[in-house]
């Protein structure tokens, strides 16, 4: 990572540098029910891809509906929860001064261990928003490879509006432009991407579409 | 002088050590065959039937493990499970780190290596399974923890005969295999159903 691009993640670190470990299982609350533009094209994506068997990758916590209502469709679902993954002590490394340290390196070594171009669409949901800063942009580099080309990528984002308590969220599809949101206790949101850091983060990508929904959720829909 | 007491005209007791306890009911005793509380109905998964071999928690085995039987494991397995096409039962105490290939799969535990089986897979809530499963069906509660590949295998010609029956059996979700040929067309529909009936049970 560059250095402008270390200052860029500095610059917009939001509430906090460290993040609490979630209780295991972390309890759940009442499910939210919103109509999400961004999944609806994403999921057309994944309809017009009929030659042959597609393949999703699902990074969020595993939800029992997602991985019917995909394989229903005839997708072959791969799911990794990189979230509470990242939460391992066992990657950090303890630095000079006594701090401990997210190693990316570490933890691809363990995690999302791919082949380049094996997936044609990626579920990041709003993981992006709680991980560990040190991970993001080398995830946001593994998926753009992990992609094959004219791949998508649905990524959300909470805006300056849904303020710091904004709960991790298990995103269930009930329909193919319907989520239920179910809050995760145990993870804090660590910044806040503005349209700009976005664009930089994946200016990789060929094309990113903009959703802004009106619960403060920014809907972002990546082509490879 | 002796003098009779009341008790010494009752017939005596066979067993004098015990004259203070009950006689039990006599429809009880008269009809052991009738019980005397409602009998619970053996849930599929019972660990301890007795065509359902069982491996304890003490247990820990390291190789191949093969069988012509159902099973139910909640030791630790490190190697191969091969059950062919009969059910396995991981229990919560379970620790595979094996490739198993079973008809159907119940997983209370944790599980890693990968998993063929060629009926169902239940992943229950207290699960951890970390591999790839292939499989005609699938079920995940909410709380399973999964972190790996699913494939929905076509149906061969005989679970093809028996789908309507497996269809209505299935309680939870199940997740069909959905290919856009039109030969799939009817495996399909049926995975629709049980789909419904998940959506519906939660």
């Amino acid at each position: 990572m560059s250095s402008s691009g270390n200052n860029l993640m500095r610059w917009f670190r939001g509430a906090g540098g460290s993040q609490s470990k979630p209780q295991e299982g972390g309890k759940s609350a009442p499910r939210t029910r919103r109509t999400c533009i961004g999944l609806g094209e994403f999921m057309r994506s994944l309809s017009s891809r009929g030659e042959q068997k597609t393949c999703v990758l699902d990074l969020g916590p595993t939800s029992p509906t997602n991985i019917a209502l995909l394989t229903e469709m005839g997708v072959r679902v791969f799911n990794e929860d990189i979230l509470r993954e990242s939460q391992d002590e066992s990657y950090c490394v303890k630095q000079e001064d006594g701090t401990l340290q997210f190693d990316a390196t570490k933890f691809f070594a363990e995690n999302l261990d791919y082949a380049a171009d094996q997936f044609d669409a990626i579920l990041f949901w709003d993981v992006a928003d709680y991980l560990p800063e040190s991970l993001v942009k080398p995830l946001v580099e593994r998926l753009q490879a992990m992609l094959k080309p004219k791949g998508h990528l649905l990524a959300f984002f909470h805006t300056k509006d849904a303020g710091a308590e904004s709960l991790y969220s298990r995103h269930h599809i009930v329909q193919k432009d319907t989520l239920e949101l179910e809050p995760i206790q145990g993870f804090k949101l660590q910044r806040i991407f503005n349209n700009r850091h976005i664009e930089n983060l994946f200016k990789d990508f060929a094309s990113r579409k903009f959703f802004l929904g009106r619960d403060n959720i920014r809907e972002v829909l990546m082509v490879r | 002088m002796w003098k009779p007491r009341p008790e010494d005209n009752k017939p005596m007791s066979m067993n004098p050590t015990q004259p203070a306890q009950p006689v039990p009911p006599p429809v009880a005793a008269a009809a052991p065959s009738i019980p005397t509380q409602p009998k619970e109905t053996p849930k599929v998964s019972e660990p301890h039937r007795a065509d359902v071999g069982h491996i304890g928690k003490s247990v820990q085995i390291k190789g191949e493990l093969t069988g012509s039987e159902d099973l139910y494991l909640d030791g630790s397995i490190e190697g191969t499970v091969d059950l062919r096409d009969h059910s396995l039962i991981i229990g919560p105490n379970g620790k595979i780190k094996a490739a198993i290939s079973a008809r159907d799969l119940v997983v209370h535990g944790r599980i890693e290596g990968n998993v063929t089986a060629t009926g169902r897979v239940e992943l229950r809530k207290s699960c951890t399974l970390i591999g790839d499963v292939s499989t005609q069906r699938i079920v995940i509660e909410d709380g399973a923890f999964f972190k790996g590949a699913i494939d929905i295998k076509e149906k061969s010609q005989p679970a093809e005969a028996r789908k309507p029956l497996a269809v209505a059996a299935s309680a939870g979700m199940s997740a069909g295999s959905g290919s856009s040929s039109s030969s799939t067309a009817s495996s399909y529909s049926a995975s629709s159903d049980s789909q419904g009936s998940f959506l519906d049970s939660k």
